[in-house]
């Protein structure tokens, strides 16, 4: 049995052109909608599919606004079966901010006989690219943390972490539990909902928690978006005549074997 | 990429299914140097043509929608584009179903096979699908899906192999110019265009770029919710796109589509999610394309839940999964109709918009053809862009219409369903009376019109079993037996009819007569002072309007038509002026000066006597005659006429002293007994028994004089729109007859009375199909009670060979058979037909 | 002072961490010429050339507990060589192990940090502009505490030599390591295996097919492109939904994203939520009888042409030169 905590934001979704509010302190959701990120999305995939090996439960957490609801119950529909929302205005919240009341709602959690072994995290946030809640959450609970992780297998009460080495190669962790380790994208398929999951999602009551403290802020001043990058397409030519620049093209590239 | 030309016979802008299909056909009825550019890519700019389901049922209650879907599924099966999958409408209950038998009217009225059939049936053929809930379906084996960006290229390249296309994808509109009322350029990404016609097929950004040239194109953008399952075993074992029926399950707004591996569920259920046109993101800035919109679950799960109820084994099959979800951009409009035609404002600018899949290739068709000839062969008058008032284009209205629509999409609409909402617009003068009176306000094009009036109900009692009370709610919906109570008061008294929702436009200057002459079918060279009832045509001599012009002067003519289409008309008189300076007229609307009042009835004469010394003796002012009288104090024309078969006027007054007349005739009349009497008798009751037409009823485009029997004894010499038409179909036999019916006997099977309210199909009497020289099955174009022969009368074009008096038929209403009799086959009305009451 | 921690591989310090340096070198300059330090963890670094690229002193931190890398324990040694330095900015390359180390240090220092830094804006305070939103914002980000900790985004700046050399000075030390610091160590390294065994998401080499193949049996050339490129083969989502490929070949939002160094689209006209799934391939060739798709708009390369002609072609050709 394992008890698995995953910590998901509401972060507006990157597949479209990126749009920033009026006041230039967030990124604008409005056309493409807001969702999980594909290392959120991977950590309930690994966390579930760790429930599913070993027992035990799935939770959620997230620290924002009260829309979150909306992701918190997506990613209910594929697995986990509880969830917390500390309800605020994330304007103000740095890194240190966020991992001080996820750290919070642990311990709360913990006083209530909710001891959650291992706390996944996506290994950054697609909107605030900050790196470092998996880290500060796991010195303010006293924890071991490992980033950057594919895939975590659970052997006698201990967690097998593994991630990318530098080098391309694979390399392994070994974490006593309780443990925090951030997830990166890639190591698992994440599943789409099924309709019975959506259902089910709809039933789970929602803990709505509100901050513990007053954040401490993120040092933002504004936002500012890259000047485009023109096309730049070389057409190597047309029909079959074009077969030789392509092949040229594979030689360079070195795909060819 | 292609360059954008600097000159072109027309510009379409837009490249989904309806501007495909439009440059297919301008370049299949000779148009060259068309040019379609589009702000996206091809072949799917990311319209809403892209992410459409695809599917088409075609048995709609409109004949308008039915008959553009039918051509339009014929096109897609030459293009090899259409894939025939059946389709269920399942029903839960009983209301529901006796919708399903409804349309099952509809499905013969529009030829079209259909089956009412059991859940066994549905199990059979969609065998994942629980039956536990199902009392019945309706049985489409015709429905099917299509491949529409497919069928766009096909109709793309057709044009470009008749070299009369060049298409330019990536290029996006920047401006529309107007010079003097009319469009002369497309300015673009790419460079301007020279043209002085232009095509705005842009879907959900028509009003948008509409708005460019300062035309309207009132529609909005509105979700349609739809996720994708899959991949589900029992649909991933049987190849191709689609092997199951798609099921419409109709009360609770969802459909069942199978798409290859995957079920698409989409739901018509949620609340109406409306965006604003200037607001859909840019290609770059979608997540998935401009017109699938992020979608927002909570609205979808109570649809969700009731879906996997339905197919719980399919949609819950290990390892289905919820793979796609989008909130589908759609074009909606105030009345559900596409909105089609040439704009208004600017002449030269078009629109073909609001147009579904199903109708996207009849569309194009119609509209070319419209461009080509100046209508088309499929009557689309419901859709005419023109038919608009100002206030119907706000977006406060479109909003508010379609909101209260959406719901409705898959809803149980009774056709004389009313409004919730946008209601108390337009007023008449006399509107606070009518309040006082009791009236029951039904609404047209924002007027607020008095249908019936409590305050005769007190006529029930006087006249009993004669008012033919209704015992089914359907049947009485929306319509009281006060209707037919006034009915018979006007009949025995005097009735006073609120006319203010007339629309009246004045033709003046020394080219008027001219120019009435030339668009209407009667002899418009009379003598000031008369009045002329006239069908007016099109180049094709169908119908374009019915109505009835004063000439007041020489060089001014009033010209009075109903409110529901009298933008239209004005357009089409507008459009007809006479083009040179020699003999130049004007149009000039008054509709908002003034408002009518119809007093009819034998007290008429008496009624009015009483508040004025003028002549109005049948001598005096013979009917079809109109000329200033004084009522009171008040300065009225007053026009002989009726459309209810009885002695009396129209009296036109100053808007802001209708309620000063409203008073006096009420005042007058009341030694006679007279009454206010609602637009169900002037519209219905009255007419009906009199064998008056009515237009949009049976009268359109499709409809010739000769059909609707309504032809004089010689055509008038001068020129006039249609003559050519009209002088050739006099000369053949009817392919069809307009005959009235009077119903036999109103039991049905469980002893109830019944009363048809239009739309049924005429049948044998033993239920046999009847079919008419067009092809066409014979429907009921209008029904209603004729109180004053204690009769249900139904107008209906049939067959020659059938058009005999005394023949009996039967008219199938909610799938039981009714007995019926011929009682006119020309216009000779069932009351009075010596028209001795109007004299 | 600053101190860069300095990454190497089997080739030596590794490129970001000389762009790290050259951001760095600026850095100090705007400063008034203070020296910028290096941290090198356990390997032995060749001092010349960090000498070249302007690091004064190179800080080696050795001892048992380095042998393996743990993010805790070279954050502890980092944070030990500021002290040694008086350090008032501590920074690393925005790699997986510069993020994950420089968290660590702020996180024991309780300071701010600012991820895959671009460019500074201001020193007092200083202010950094940083990649947000996987790099399609910036962030302008204070900095106002000491010391300064953030990391510099791979490619923000080219790595450059110092205009003036200097004789970096190697000091060697053994930071103190608690048993906490190597808890999160790596117990265990395997090289690398290129993959082959059929998961697109981890291809090298994608050959894609869409609508544009015809029908289920028109996938025979684009497969045997695929075979001698050593790559997948993608589909886009129409080909799934109608039965010609199995769902998990389907590339795209509803399918796999994909991240190879090759994709080749062919007769995929880049629907956006195909793109949404191919985007982050490293060169696209696209092939595609539809010059204006936008597959072909956003391509690297671009063959305009039906695939059924075109791919057979290139197979032709390859195997040609091949020889077999």
């Amino acid at each position: 049995m394992v008890d698995v905590l995953v910590c998901v934001k509401r972060v507006p979704d990157s597949s479209g052109e990126v749009l920033l509010t009026a006041d230039a302190q967030a990124v604008d959701a409005r056309y493409v909608g807001s969702t999980l990120s594909d290392h959120d999305n991977c950590a309930v995939e690994l966390a579930t599919q760790l429930v599913e090996t070993h027992g035990g439960t799935v939770s959620l957490v997230s620290v924002g606004a009260p829309e979150s609801v909306e992701q918190l119950r997506s990613a209910l529909s594929v697995g986990p079966t509880a969830a917390t929302l500390v309800e605020t205005d994330l304007r103000d919240f740095g890194p240190a901010d966020i991992a001080h009341e996820i750290a919070e709602v642990v311990r709360a959690h913990a006083e209530l006989g909710r001891e959650h072994d291992l706390v996944l995290l996506g290994n950054d946030a697609a909107d605030t690219g900050d790196f470092q809640v998996p880290v500060r959450l796991a010195h303010a609970l006293g924890r071991p943390v490992v980033t950057g992780i594919k895939t975590v297998a659970i052997e006698n009460g201990r967690a097998l972490a593994h991630g990318d080495s530098p080098d391309g190669g694979r390399e392994t962790f070994d974490l006593p539990l309780p443990a925090v380790v951030a997830v990166s994208e890639g190591g698992v398929s994440p599943r789409y909902p099924t309709i019975k999951g959506r259902m089910g999602a709809k039933k789970v009551e929602i803990e709505m928690r509100t901050p513990t403290r007053e954040p401490h802020g993120s040092g933002r001043v504004r936002l500012t978006l890259p000047p485009p990058a023109p096309s730049t397409v070389q057409v190597l030519g047309e029909g079959p005549e074009a077969a030789p620049a392509v092949v040229d093209l594979f030689q360079s590239l070195g795909v060819l074997r | 990429m292609a360059d954008v030309p600097t000159r072109a016979r027309v510009v379409v802008i837009g490249a989904g299914i309806v501007g495909n299909s439009l440059v297919h056909h301008l370049a299949r009825l000779g148009w060259r140097d068309i040019v379609q550019i589009d702000k996206g890519a091809l072949p799917n700019p990311g319209g809403s043509t892209g992410h459409a389901s695809n599917f088409i049922f075609p048995v709609d209650h409109s004949r308008e929608i039915t008959d553009l879907t039918l051509d339009s599924v014929r096109q897609y099966k030459e293009m090899d584009v259409f894939t025939e999958s059946g389709g269920y409408e399942i029903a839960r209950t009983e209301e529901r179903m006796e919708e399903l038998r409804r349309r099952m009217s509809s499905a013969k009225a529009w030829g079209i096979e259909a089956e009412l059939v059991g859940p066994e049936h549905v199990k059979e053929k969609v065998p994942f699908i629980e039956t536990d809930d199902i009392i019945g379906a309706f049985w489409t084996p015709s429905v099917g899906v299509v491949d529409s960006l497919r069928a766009g290229t096909i109709m793309r390249e057709k044009a470009l192999e008749l070299g009369a296309l060049t298409v330019v994808p990536n290029v996006e509109v920047t401006d529309l110019v107007v010079t003097d009322g009319r469009i002369t350029a497309v300015e673009t990404s790419g460079g301007t265009i020279e043209t002085d016609t232009v095509v705005v097929a842009c879907g959900v950004w028509s009003p948008r770029i509409a708005k460019m040239a300062g035309a309207a194109i009132p529609l909005t953008p509105a979700v349609h919710q739809m996720i994708s399952v899959g991949p589900i075993p029992q649909l991933a074992e049987r190849p191709g796109e689609i092997s199951f029926p798609i099921v419409r399950d109709m009360d609770t707004f969802c459909y069942e589509r199978q798409h290859g591996a995957d079920m698409e569920v989409g739901s018509y259920a949620h609340r109406a999610i409306l965006h604003e046109p200037d607001e859909i993101p840019s290609i770059d800035q979608a997540k998935l394309s401009p017109t699938e919109m992020p979608f927002t679950q909570a609205d979808f799960d109570p649809q969700l839940e009731q879906a996997y109820e339905l197919m719980p084994d399919a949609l819950g099959a290990d390892g289905a999964e919820i793979r796609y979800a989008i909130n589908g951009l759609l074009s909606l409009t105030p009345d559900g109709a596409p909105i089609l035609g040439e704009t208004p404002e600017v002449k030269g600018l078009w629109s073909a918009a609001a147009v579904w899949i199903k109708e996207g290739p009849g569309v194009g068709r119609a509209v070319a053809e419209w461009m080509t000839h100046g209508s088309s062969e499929i009557d689309v008058h419901h859709s005419d862009i023109a038919r608009f008032y100002p206030h119907q284009r706000t977006r406060s209205h479109v909003r508010a219409r379609t909101s209260e629509a959406f719901i409705k999409t898959y809803g149980i609409v009774h056709p004389g369903e009313q409004w919730e909402g946008e209601r108390g617009k337009r007023l008449a003068p006399m509107h606070t009376q009518q309040k006082q009176q009791g009236a029951h306000f039904f609404e047209t094009v924002g007027w607020e019109r008095p249908h019936w009036y409590d305050g005769n109900e007190a006529l029930l009692g006087e006249y009993g079993d004669r008012v033919m009370p209704r015992e089914h709610e359907w049947d009485s919906r929306w319509w009281s037996p006060i209707i037919n109570a006034e009915h018979l008061a006007m009949r025995e008294r005097a009735g006073i009819v609120d006319l203010t929702a007339f629309a009246i436009f004045d033709v003046v200057g020394p080219g008027a007569k001219d120019a009435v002459q030339r668009t209407v079918v009667a002899q418009a060279d009379v003598a000031p002072g008369k009045v002329i009832y006239t069908p007016v045509l099109d180049e094709r001599g169908g119908f374009k309007s019915d109505l009835t012009v004063m000439r007041l002067a020489h060089d001014h003519y009033r010209v009075v038509t109903g409110g529901l289409h009298g933008m239209a008309d004005k357009k089409w008189f507008s459009d007809h002026l006479p083009a040179d300076g020699s003999a130049c007229a004007a149009i000039v609307d008054v509709t908002s000066a003034y408002s009518t009042i119809g007093l009819w009835g034998p007290k008429a004469r008496d009624i009015l006597g009483r508040l004025t010394d003028d002549d109005i003796s049948d001598g005096g002012f013979g009917f079809l005659s109109c000329r200033d009288i004084e009522v009171g104090n008040l300065g009225v024309l007053a026009s002989r006429i009726s459309y209810v078969g009885e002695l009396g006027w129209e009296l036109y007054v100053p808007m802001e002293e209708g309620a000063r007349l409203w008073s006096l005739l009420h005042e007058a009349g009341e030694p006679d007994g007279a009454v206010p009497v609602g637009i169900g008798v002037y519209g219905t009751t009255g007419r009906i028994e009199k064998g008056y037409r009515a237009f949009g009823f049976e009268l359109d485009g499709e409809r010739t004089i000769v059909e609707a029997a309504m032809q004089r004894p010689k055509v008038k010499q001068a020129d006039f729109i249609g003559r050519e038409a009209y002088v050739k179909q006099r000369e053949e036999d009817p392919k069809t007859v307009l005959c009235t019916m009077t119903v036999d006997d109103h039991t049905s099977a469980s002893g109830a009375k019944r009363y048809m309210l239009g739309g049924e199909p005429i049948l044998t009497r033993d239920g046999g199909t009847l079919t008419d020289g067009h092809g066409h099955h014979p429907y009921v174009t209008s029904a209603g009670s004729a109180p004053s022969l204690g009769k249900h009368v139904l107008m209906a074009y049939l067959p020659p060979d059938e058009a005999t008096l005394g023949n009996q038929l039967a008219v199938s209403y909610m799938e039981e058979l009714y007995p019926v009799t011929i009682e006119s086959v020309d216009s000779t009305p069932l009351l009075d037909p010596d028209n001795a009451r109007i004299r | 002072m600053i101190v860069v921690l300095i990454e190497t591989d089997a080739e030596g310090v590794t490129e970001t961490s000389l762009e790290t340096l050259r951001f760095a070198r600026d850095l100090a300059a705007e400063g008034g010429g203070v020296p910028v330090h290096g941290l090198v963890v356990g390997s032995v670094p060749d001092t010349d050339e960090l000498g070249k690229h302007g690091v004064s002193t190179v800080y080696v931190a050795r001892g048992e507990g380095l042998a393996s890398y743990s993010a805790a324990a070279w954050a502890a040694a980092l944070v030990e060589a500021r002290e040694r330095t008086g350090a008032v900015v501590l920074t690393a390359a925005g790699t997986p192990r510069g993020n994950e180390v420089l968290a660590h240090v702020a996180t024991r220092l309780d300071v701010p940090m600012a991820a895959n830094a671009v460019a500074f804006e201001g020193l007092a305070p200083l202010v950094v502009k940083r990649q947000v939103a996987g790099g399609a914002a910036l962030e302008e980000m204070q900095l106002p505490a000491r010391p300064a900790v953030f990391t510099v985004a791979g490619h923000a700046v080219e790595a450059r030599p110092a205009d003036q050399a200097t004789e970096a000075v190697v000091e060697e030390f053994e930071p103190g390591l608690e048993a906490a610091d190597l808890v999160g160590r790596v117990v265990s390294t395997e090289p690398g295996v290129p993959d082959q065994s059929g998961d697109l998401r981890s291809a090298r080499v994608v050959v894609g097919a869409g609508r544009g193949a015809g029908g289920p049996d028109g996938f025979g050339a684009v497969s045997e492109l695929a075979d001698l490129l050593g790559g997948q083969l993608g589909v886009s989502r129409v080909v799934t939904s109608l039965g010609w490929r199995p769902h998990h070949e389907q590339v795209g939002q509803t399918g796999s994203r994909i991240a190879p160094n090759l994709y080749v689209p062919c007769g995929i006209s880049g629907a956006i939520q195909h793109w949404a799934g191919c985007a982050s391939s490293k060169t696209i060739l696209a092939i595609n009888t539809d010059a204006e798709a936008p597959m072909m708009t956003k391509a690297t390369y671009a063959v305009v042409g039906d695939m059924h002609e075109v791919v057979p072609a290139i197979v032709d050709e390859i195997r040609r030169r091949s020889g077999t």
